[in-house]
């Protein structure tokens, strides 16, 4: 019965190999090539003891606590440097790694018909099911192994094998631990759309989750999977409690999404479909209106989402001030700039996130033109009297007041709770005007989208690199010491740090002026060209 | 007045043509069949008559505008139905119509209600639970409820059962008596000889025949099943029979349809005791360009218009 089951597993875990015998190697060279040259930076950037004790008191603050996770700072030596800053940042983003390999071959497999083909030759019913987790554990495995020894390899003083294996396998551990969630999310929901939202629902309510906690109660903390990195402690207590309960959490995960899958029919979920309308309603009827009904789940999970992530961060700004207030040391320490408030002085940091943050939803609504292009549904709007500017000009508009939104609650968040938590409250003009001075380098990463779309279709996707490269060199641009004009290549590095920087109308102006050109290039570019489909 | 006139069109992918030169034209209140196997260059044709490819060459005119640059003011008077309906998974089939109606300009409530009953389809599901079948018949109802000119049917009936194409066939003869053009692309060969009043046929890009059904048939063969009182002598050697065979029935042969009469003239001789003729099929027409390129294309007959 069970062999039945599983028949043929061995087989499809080889052909999904082969699906995604490009993908993987990416993720995995990516995140390992990034992780490894970390110590490398800290190594040459803070070589003395010194210098790390230096950036060890900067980062002792709450701030700091919610945003990359709690850290041995009495002892910062390069390995404990790199725990604390990158471990977790990591981690998050092995979880997506796993979320979108697992869906890939679970339930949008399942979506589009192809489960139902292989389910038709000699393979078990649960065969694709554990073969596509077979495949993801061995890329766990893989990346855990290939850290691991890489860090150690490094020969770093502070990087012991012990530390850097554990720090492999906290990584490994969560790309297996949200395998398993996205596995059980995929035979709840009924599409793929569904599994990926929820799955990175729980992503980032472990990582807000465990964000409080760190900060107020970090027993709590252990509620979180994410949590569980931190508590490895690695390079310093090298704690390995926390990788077996990754390690019995996935399988308790892998085990309930094998019993899902067991008992419910092919291509149905667990989560209701209920029957819908019978008649568009007056604001479906019109591409805008097709346009925003598309996205408007995904606009209010991350309007919900940067609201938030907002006020996450603005919860801590409490804590921030009664842990300097009375620290004569501290207060001398980080107060550089006369005239404003340790609070001031995050700010710029958090508001270049969360505006990076809101730019991501932004440009998903722009890009969704090219995948309703590839899923050839344009050619039956275009087909009817809708031209095609007007069709770009529906998606450009839902992106740019999508942007918008995004920001505003973002800094409404930020605002409204640091405002409750600080004696002396926070000014909202200042904190909403800070933000949107982001507002024109985001029209200009929608702009590049739209001139991708008009003349280079198929390098769309390409604008994700751009928005990564300029998380990397303006959130981390500090730690590392780039020079200047590398951050100017990414338009956020054009926006002053409000508010301990003026924001002048300047840069501003051209940055929207850059913005519309790039605009109005893009829209001559999609009506010149063939449509795909 | 011509509704579609194509002339020398020329599409190219790249270095690939997959459109070369080709002519077509749809008048007036004609059912314009469009025929050709797969790949042969049907969608792209229509495609690039809907505006959304871009023509390499040549000019394609809809209602004497150009199909490119008049594209949104053409498609106010054309319904169109793809060959592959993509539809949104998460919307229902009744949004769906609702939308494709509303987009076109003109909504027709009556109509819509009528065609969701004949076509038998459940407009509350959505559209990630429908079969092929169904999201074809989306299109359909969304198509024939508008009240359009011209009507672009690229394999329309692919997926739906024989009832539904009985309904399907239905409409198009509603909307011929309305004198409205229609161009339909199709495989089904019985379906464009029963509906259609001319037919293109495409191969690698080109277009190989074109006329009316009648016209074409002139140039194919009508298949003759003929027993007479005394044997056939040396009947292969008049002209224009081929394909000779002996069968229980009488002896079986494919006679050009020009030279019947000449035919006809040599059997009587014989005494003929029964006789049975078959008319040419789009069928016979259709395997004999497509049986690979071999047998290259007779004489005549090649060439556009």
């Amino acid at each position: 019965m069970a062999k039945n089951l599983m028949a043929k597993t061995g087989h499809l875990s080889r052909f999904i190999l082969r699906l995604d015998r490009i993908r993987i190697p990416l993720w995995l060279f990516g995140l390992s090539f990034f992780t490894i040259i970390v110590p490398i930076a800290f190594r040459d950037l803070y070589g003395s003891q010194q210098e790390r004790d230096a950036m060890a008191e900067t980062m002792a603050n709450p701030a700091m606590t919610a945003m990359v996770g709690p850290g041995d700072l009495t002892n910062y030596t390069v390995g404990a440097m790199t725990t604390h800053q990158m471990l977790l940042m990591t981690a998050a983003i092995v979880g997506l790694m796993s979320i979108l390999l697992v869906t890939r071959h679970t339930r949008a497999d399942e979506e589009d018909g192809r489960i139902e083909m292989v389910r038709s030759l000699p393979a078990g019913r649960l065969s694709y099911l554990n073969a596509s987790l077979i495949v993801i554990s061995g890329t766990s495995i893989a990346l855990a192994l290939i850290i691991g020894f890489g860090l150690y390899a490094l020969g770093i003083e502070s990087m012991d094998l012990g530390g850097s294996l554990l720090y492999g396998a906290a990584l490994g551990g969560t790309g297996l631990v949200f395998a398993g969630v996205t596995a059980v999310f995929a035979q709840l929901s009924e599409n793929a759309r569904g599994t990926i939202g929820m799955s990175i629902a729980v992503l980032l309510i472990a990582y807000l989750f465990r964000a409080i906690t760190d900060v107020s109660n970090e027993t709590l903390s252990w509620l979180s999977p994410l949590g569980w990195v931190t508590k490895t402690e690695a390079y310093t207590s090298n704690n390995w409690g926390p990788i077996l309960l990754m390690v019995l959490v996935t399988f308790v995960l892998f085990i309930a999404a094998n019993y899902l899958n067991a008992v419910r029919d092919l291509e149905r979920g667990f989560l209701p479909s209920k029957p819908g309308r019978s008649y568009a309603s007056r604001y479906l009827q019109s591409p805008l209106g097709l346009a925003s009904r598309l996205q408007r789940t995904g606009i209010i999970a991350w309007a919900i989402g940067l609201f938030v992530l907002g006020a996450s961060y603005g919860s801590i700004f409490g804590d921030l001030e009664s842990f300097f207030d009375g620290n004569d040391m501290y207060e001398q320490m980080l107060v550089q700039v006369e005239g404003f408030s340790i609070v001031d002085q995050f700010i710029p940091m958090l508001i270049i996130v969360m505006s990076l943050a809101s730019t991501i939803p932004a440009l998903m609504a722009i890009n969704k033109l090219r995948g309703e292009e590839k899923k050839g549904r344009l050619e039956q709007l275009l087909g009817r009297s809708v031209s095609r500017t007007q069709l770009m000009g529906a998606y450009l508009m839902i992106a740019v007041f999508n942007g918008l939104v995004m920001l505003s609650l973002s800094a409404i968040g930020l605002w409204s709770s640091g405002n409750t938590v600080m004696e002396e409250g926070l000014s909202f003009g200042m904190v909403y005007g800070a933000t949107m001075a982001y507002f024109p380098a985001m029209l200009v990463m929608i702009g590049i989208s739209v001139v991708l779309i008009g003349f280079l279709p198929r390098m769309t996707n390409f604008n994700w690199i751009y928005v990564l490269y300029s998380f990397l060199v303006l959130y981390l641009g500090g730690l590392f010491q780039f020079d200047d004009w590398v951050g100017k290549l990414s338009p956020f590095g054009h926006i002053a740090n409000a508010p301990i920087e003026t924001v002048t109308f300047m840069p501003l102006f051209v940055l929207t002026i850059l913005a519309v050109g790039l605009m109005i290039i893009g829209f001559i570019g999609f009506n010149k060209r063939d449509i795909e489909g | 007045m011509s509704m579609v006139k194509i002339t020398n069109l020329t599409k190219k992918f790249g270095k690939f043509t997959a459109l070369d030169r080709v002519n077509l034209e749809v008048n007036s209140g004609e059912i314009f069949g469009f025929i050709g196997p797969n790949g042969a260059g049907k969608s792209t044709t229509i495609r690039v008559l809907l505006g959304i490819l871009k023509a390499t060459d040549g000019s394609v005119k809809i209602f004497e505008k150009d199909a490119w640059d008049d594209a949104v003011e053409i498609h106010k008077r054309v319904a169109y139905v793809p060959g592959d309906v993509n539809l949104w998974p998460n919307l229902t089939g009744g949004e769906v119509i609702d939308l494709f109606v509303k987009l076109r300009g003109t909504n027709n409530k009556s109509r819509r209600e009528e065609l969701i009953n004949r076509f038998d389809l459940d407009p509350t599901k959505k559209c990630r639970t429908y079969s092929k079948g169904n999201r074809q018949k989306v299109a359909l109802i969304a198509a024939f409820s508008s009240d359009a000119d011209l009507y672009i049917l690229d394999e329309p009936t692919s997926g739906l059962d024989p009832l539904m194409e009985q309904v399907f066939q239905e409409c198009v003869m509603d909307i011929k008596k309305q004198g409205k053009s229609v161009l339909l692309s199709s495989h089904i060969l019985s379906e464009v000889e029963k509906l259609c009043d001319k037919v293109a046929i495409i191969r690698e890009g080109s277009i190989i025949e074109t006329g009316t059904l009648n016209e074409l048939r002139h140039l194919t063969r009508t298949q003759i099943l003929v027993e007479t009182k005394q044997k056939i002598t040396s009947l292969e050697k008049v002209k224009g029979v081929h394909e000779v065979e002996g069968t229980d029935q009488g002896l079986l042969f494919q006679v050009d349809t020009n030279e019947l009469d000449n035919v006809m003239k040599h059997i009587s001789s014989f005494g003929i005791l029964k006789l049975e003729s078959a008319p040419p099929t789009l069928e016979t027409l259709f395997m004999r360009h497509y049986e690979g390129k071999a047998t290259s294309v007779d004489s005549g007959v090649g060439g556009a218009n």
